[in-house]
C-alpha cells in the first residue's frame, strides 16, 4: 500500500482504526463463499459518513479500490477483494439513529446486526419482517446491499419492500440522500431501489430508514410429508391458489431430510420424497383457519403425515429440521456450496427433478431445500475443494442448474446476489442490453471504478450450456 | 528454512486439514466469541478468523509473523464458539493443535522456560508439589514474602493481576464435618480430586465428598491420580500431559464405580475428552464415565430431597456464572441451575450473559492480563445489574476470577463468590 495513502487514512481515522498486520489482512480476505480468497492491502473502520467521504477522496487520489464489508456472510464472494485495496468496515457504525413510532420507521447505521434490529423493534411491539437465515450475524447494511430475503418473504416481501430511504456516500465523495419517511414520494428516478441490492458497487450506504409494521399476535406451525415431489408442489400451488398467503412455506427434499435425520435423530421419516413446513401468523382466528385449510389441502394432495405444533416448543422442533438443513448437509463432505436458483412456484417439482438429473449426469452430490412458497430453491452441493477434477464437474452442474432455472422462467439468484461468483452468468439472465445498461449506470456512479470493482460484471460471460432435459 | 516454512511444516504436521475444512466460514460463531466482542468486533480475534489463519499458515498462503501468533495467544479457549457453530467445527481441538504446532518450534526465554518446566513437569503433575507451592502462596499471604514466592518461577507467570488474585485466595482450610445421611442412592463413584481443587480448595473437596455421602453415594478416591493435563493441553504441551492422561485412565479403570466425579469444570471437560487423546477402550470408558458434581448430585436424588424440605424465608439473591468448559464442552447447563433453584432460603436470579467467559480461562488471566481484565469488567457490569449476595461458580479458575472481580469493584462487603458445592453444603448444614 502506498505509504502516503496509508498516512492519510491514519490521519482521518486514527492509527488504531487502520489495520494492516498480516493477521488482520488475512482475516478480511474471504467471506462465506467457498473457494474465494484474496488479500486486501488495508482494513479501515470509520465511525461516520464524514470519515467515509474523506476516505473516498484518498481512494480517488491514489486509485485504491474500496470494498464495503458488513459481516462477510454473503455467498457470492461480494466482499472478497478483487485486486487488493481497502476493506471498509461498519463495526463502529451500528447505532439506531432515530426510532420514529409515530411514522413507524427506524433509521439505523449500516453496521447494526439484523437480529438486534428485529429484537429492538419487537420489544416495542413493532415488526421488521425480513429474516435471512444469517440474521444473527449479518448486518442491515449487508442485507440492504444484497436485498436479502428470508423465511417470511412469501407473505411480507424482502428487504427492498422495507427500505424507505438511504444516505449514501458516492464514489466522488458526495453525500446523497434518497427517499425518506414519506408514504408517498415519486420525485424523480427511484434511486433508493437502485441502491438496494447494488452489492456495494454504486455507493457506500451510511444510513438506512426502514418501514416497520405492527407485530402479529399469533403464530402457528405445521408440517406435512409426501411420497412424491409433485404432490408437494401441487400442495404449494393450491395453497396459494386458495388465496392463503402463509408467512412461511418451506421445502426439503429427500436427501436433505435423510441428512437432517442422521444429524439430529429427531424422528423424521426418511422414506419420503419431500417435506413441507408451513406457518401462518396474524390474528388468532385467521391463523387457525388458514393452518387448518393448509393441512386439509396437503392431505387432499397426498400428504400422508401432517402434524400441527401444539405450542411454541413443538413449533420450534418442526422448524429445527429446516433450520439445520445446511449444517446437516455440511457434515457429509468437506466442502459445502449453497446455491440459490429461483423458479416460478408452479415449476417447483420440475426444477427439483431437473436438479437431481443434472447431479446424476455430472456425478456430483446435490441436495435441495428452500423457500417453496416463493420458488427460491437452494441446491446444495457436497464436495471437496481439494479434488480439482470433481470441482470442475460441480461447476458444470451448477451452470446446467442455472440454465434449467432460466429455461423454466426463473433466475440465477433469488437472494444471495451476483458478486464475483455469479458474474459470469449474469448476462444469461439480463441479456447483453441489460449488461450494457447496468455497466452504464455503474460508470455514472463510479467513473474510476473504485467501489467494489470486479463484482457483478465479469471479464467474460460463460457460454450457455443449452441442455434440454 | 525460513520461519514461515518451518511454521508451515509444523502446522502440516500438527493441525488437521480435515478439521479445518469443516469450517464453512459462515460467521455464526462470531457473536459468541468474547475476544471478538471485546476487541471491537475484530475478525482477527474471532473463531472464523483464527481458523482462516490456521488454514493460511498451513497452506503457506501468508508469511508467519507475530500478529498471527498474537491472534492465537489471545484466544481464551473458552469454546463458546463450538455450540454456536452449525457445522460442528471442533475448534477446541484445532486451537490445541495450533498451540502445539507453535510450541514445538519455540525456544522460550529463560523465565518462561523455568515457569513452564515448573508448571508442567512438576506443579501440575503431582498434587504434592502443587500442595507445596500453594502453601508457599499462603506464607506469602501471611508474611508478604514476595521474594520467596517469586522464586518458584511459576509465579513469574502472575503479573499485576496477581494482586487482586492473591487477595482472593481462600483462607487456610478447616476440616469438613460430615452431613447426616438423608438418602440411600445405590450409586458408586470415584472422585477425581484435581490439583488446584485438592490444594487451594481442599475444603471444597471435603464438602463434595460429604454431599455425595449424604445421599448415600459410595465414594472412592483412587490412589496415584494426577493433574488432569488440561493446562498442558491448552498451552501446547500435550506431549508432557499425555503421561498424566495415561496414568489417570489406569488408576480409574475399575468396574467398581458408575461414575468418575469431578468438581472443576475445566478439568471435567478435559477428562471428558481423554478418549480423543487416547482412543483405547479404557480411554473411552473413562470419558463416558466422567461426570460433574451437579449432575451426579441430581442423579443421586438431591432435587427430590430438597423439594421436600420446608420452605424458608428468602435471605439472599444468588446467581451463577457458567464455567465455559462445563457448559460448552460437557453441555452441563441446567443441572447447577436446577440445584440453585431448589435451595431453601435463597432466590436464584439468572446472570445476564452467564454463558460468556469471565476471562479466567485456565492461566489466561495470568498470560493476557489486559484483555482478561476487560472481559472481567464486562462480567462485573452484568453482575452489578442484578447485585447478588453470592456468585456461584463450578470451577476453581472461575471462582478465583469472580473473587478478583468482586475485589476490583470493591464489592466484598456485600458480595462473595462461592463454589456450588460450598454453597449447597453450607445451606444444608445450616438447615440440619
Ligand atoms: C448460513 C447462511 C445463511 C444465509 N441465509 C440467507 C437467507 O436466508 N437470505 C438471504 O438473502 N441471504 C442469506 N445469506 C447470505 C448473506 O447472509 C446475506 O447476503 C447478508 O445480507 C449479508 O450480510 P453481511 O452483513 O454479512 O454483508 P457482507 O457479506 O459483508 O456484504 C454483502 C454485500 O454488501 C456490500 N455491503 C455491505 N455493507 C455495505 C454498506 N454499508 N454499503 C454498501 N455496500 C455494503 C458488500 O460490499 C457486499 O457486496 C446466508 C448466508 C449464510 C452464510
Ligand atoms: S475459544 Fe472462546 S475465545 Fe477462542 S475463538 Fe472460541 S469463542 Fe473465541
Ligand atoms: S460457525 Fe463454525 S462453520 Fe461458521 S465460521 Fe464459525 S467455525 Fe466456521
Amino acid at each position: 500500500m502506498n505509504e502516503r495513502a496509508l498516512q492519510q487514512f491514519q490521519n482521518i481515522l486514527g492509527k488504531e482504526h487502520v489495520k494492516n498486520s498480516t493477521a488482520q489482512l488475512l482475516a478480511y480476505s474471504y467471506d462465506a463463499t467457498a473457494n474465494f480468497q484474496r488479500m486486501p492491502e488495508v482494513v479501515l473502520s470509520p465511525e461516520s459518513a464524514q470519515q467515509i467521504i474523506e476516505i473516498l477522496h484518498v481512494c480517488n487520489t491514489f486509485n485504491i479500490p474500496i470494498i464495503p464489508r458488513g459481516s462477510g456472510t454473503n455467498l457470492a464472494a461480494g466482499t472478497v477483494p478483487y485486486a487488493g485495496g481497502a476493506v471498509l468496515l461498519f463495526n463502529r457504525m451500528n447505532r439506531v439513529i432515530e426510532f420514529d413510532q409515530e411514522n413507524l420507521t427506524i433509521t439505523v447505521q449500516p453496521g447494526m446486526i439484523s437480529e438486534d434490529l428485529c429484537k429492538f423493534v419487537e420489544s416495542h411491539g413493532l415488526f421488521y419482517p425480513p429474516d435471512p437465515s444469517s440474521m444473527k450475524i449479518s448486518t442491515i447494511g449487508g442485507n440492504v446491499s444484497e436485498n436479502s430475503g428470508g423465511l417470511r418473504g412469501l407473505k411480507y416481501g424482502v428487504t427492498k419492500d422495507y427500505v424507505k430511504g438511504l444516505q449514501v456516500v458516492l464514489a466522488n465523495g458526495q453525500l446523497l440522500k434518497t427517499g425518506g419517511k414519506l408514504a408517498k414520494d415519486v420525485a424523480g428516478y427511484d434511486l433508493t431501489s437502485l441502491l438496494v441490492g447494488a452489492e456495494g458497487t454504486l455507493g457506500i450506504i451510511t444510513e438506512i430508514t426502514l418501514k416497520l409494521i405492527p407485530l402479529p399476535t399469533k403464530k402457528m406451525t405445521s408440517v406435512a410429508y409426501f411420497h412424491s415431489l409433485e404432490d408437494a408442489a401441487r400442495t404449494v400451488s393450491q395453497i396459494i391458489a386458495s388465496k392463503i398467503i402463509p408467512v412461511t412455506l418451506e421445502f426439503l427434499d429427500q436427501k436433505t431430510i435423510v441428512a437432517v435425520e442422521q444429524f439430529m435423530k429427531i424422528g423424521l421419516p426418511t422414506d419420503v420424497e419431500a417435506m413441507l413446513v408451513f406457518e401462518q401468523d396474524g390474528d388468532e382466528t385467521i391463523v387457525m383457519k388458514d393452518i387448518n385449510e393448509m393441512t386439509r389441502i396437503a392431505k387432499e394432495n397426498g400428504a400422508f403425515i401432517t402434524q400441527l405444533a401444539k405450542d411454541e416448543i413443538e413449533a420450534e422442533k418442526i422448524k429445527t429440521a429446516r433450520r439445520v438443513a445446511l449444517s446437516a448437509l455440511s457434515k457429509l463432505r468437506p466442502t459445502t456450496i449453497l446455491e440459490d436458483a429461483t423458479v416460478p412456484r408452479s415449476a417447483l417439482a420440475e426444477m427439483v427433478r431437473r436438479i437431481n438429473k443434472i447431479a446424476e449426469r455430472n456425478n456430483v452430490n446435490i441436495a435441495t431445500f428452500g423457500h417453496a412458497g416463493d420458488g427460491n430453491l437452494h441446491p446444495t452441493c457436497l464436495t471437496d475443494v481439494r479434488d480439482h477434477e470433481e470441482m470442475e464437474r460441480v461447476e458444470q452442474a451448477f451452470a446446467e442448474i442455472f440454465e434449467a432455472a432460466l429455461d423454466l422462467g426463473g433466475t440465477i439468484t433469488g437472494e444471495h446476489g451476483i458478486g464475483e461468483m455469479k458474474a459470469p452468468y449474469l448476462e444469461w439472465k439480463v441479456g447483453e442490453s441489460g449488461i450494457q445498461l447496468m455497466k452504464g449506470i455503474k460508470a455514472v456512479f463510479d467513473p474510476n471504478n473504485i467501489i467494489n470493482p470486479g463484482k457483478i460484471f465479469a471479464k467474460e460471460t460463460k457460454k450457455r450450456v443449452m441442455l434440454h432435459v | 528454512m525460513s520461519k514461515t516454512g518451518l511454521m508451515q511444516q509444523s502446522f502440516e504436521h500438527h493441525v488437521s486439514d480435515d478439521l479445518l475444512l469443516d469450517c464453512m466460514r459462515c460467521g455464526f460463531c462470531l457473536p459468541s466469541c468474547p475476544t471478538y466482542l471485546h476487541m471491537g468486533q475484530d475478525e482477527t480475534q474471532s473463531p472464523r478468523g483464527r481458523i482462516a489463519l490456521m488454514r493460511a499458515v498451513r497452506d503457506g498462503f501468508i508469511e508467519w509473523d507475530s500478529s498471527i501468533e498474537r491472534s492465537f495467544d489471545l484466544c481464551l479457549g473458552c469454546r463458546a464458539c463450538e455450540p454456536a457453530c452449525p457445522a460442528g467445527v471442533q475448534y477446541g481441538t484445532l486451537i490445541e493443535q495450533t498451540r502445539e504446532a507453535i510450541q514445538s518450534l519455540k525456544t522460550p526465554g529463560i523465565v518462561e522456560k523455568t515457569a513452564r518446566k515448573i508448571a508442567f513437569d512438576h506443579l501440575f503433575v503431582e498434587q504434592k508439589k502443587m500442595g507445596k507451592a500453594v502453601s508457599l502462596v499462603k506464607v506469602y499471604q501471611k508474611s508478604g514474602l514476595q521474594k520467596a514466592v517469586r522464586k518458584i518461577g511459576f509465579l513469574n507467570l502472575f503479573p499485576k493481576h496477581m494482586k487482586s488474585m492473591e487477595a482472593a485466595l481462600p483462607p487456610v482450610e478447616k476440616p469438613v464435618a460430615t452431613l447426616r445421611k438423608v438418602h440411600t442412592s445405590p450409586l458408586k463413584v470415584a472422585f477425581f480430586t484435581g490439583c488446584l481443587m485438592d490444594t487451594l480448595y481442599k475444603e471444597t473437596n471435603g464438602k463434595t465428598i460429604a454431599l455425595l455421602e449424604m445421599l448415600g453415594i459410595e465414594v472412592t478416591i483412587p490412589d496415584g491420580q494426577k493433574c488432569c493435563g488440561a493446562l498442558h493441553g491448552h498451552s501446547g504441551e500435550l506431549a508432557r500431559g499425555l503421561k498424566n492422561i495415561e496414568q489417570n485412565i489406569e488408576v480409574f479403570d475399575s468396574d467398581d464405580f458408575d461414575y468418575i466425579v469431578n468438581n472443576a469444570g475445566g478439568c471435567g471437560a478435559f477428562l471428558k475428552e481423554y478418549e480423543k487423546h487416547l482412543s483405547t477402550e479404557k480411554g473411552q470408558r473413562f470419558s463416558q464415565k466422567t461426570i460433574d458434581i451437579s449432575s451426579v448430585l441430581i442423579k443421586g436424588g438431591l432435587l427430590d430431597w430438597l423439594q421436600a424440605l420446608p420452605k424458608r424465608e428468602v435471605k439472599a439473591v444468588v446467581t451463577y456464572q457458567d464455567s465455559c468448559h462445563l457448559r460448552n464442552v460437557n453441555g452441563v447447563i441446567t443441572e447447577p441451575r436446577a440445584i440453585l433453584n431448589n435451595l431453601p432460603g435463597i432466590v436464584y436470579k439468572e446472570l445476564p450473559k452467564a454463558d460468556m467467559c469471565c476471562g479466567s480461562a485456565g492461566i489466561y488471566n495470568l498470560l493476557q492480563p489486559e484483555l482478561a481484565g476487560e472481559i472481567l469488567k464486562t462480567k462485573m457490569y452484568h453482575v452489578k445489574e442484578i447485585n447478588p449476595a453470592i456468585i456461584v461458580t463450578a470451577n476453581p479458575g472461575c471462582l478465583l476470577q469472580m473473587q478478583a472481580g468482586i475485589h476490583l469493584e470493591n464489592l466484598q462487603q456485600n458480595m462473595q463468590a462461592m463454589h456450588i458445592v460450598d454453597l449447597v453444603y453450607s445451606i444444608i448444614k445450616e438447615n440440619e
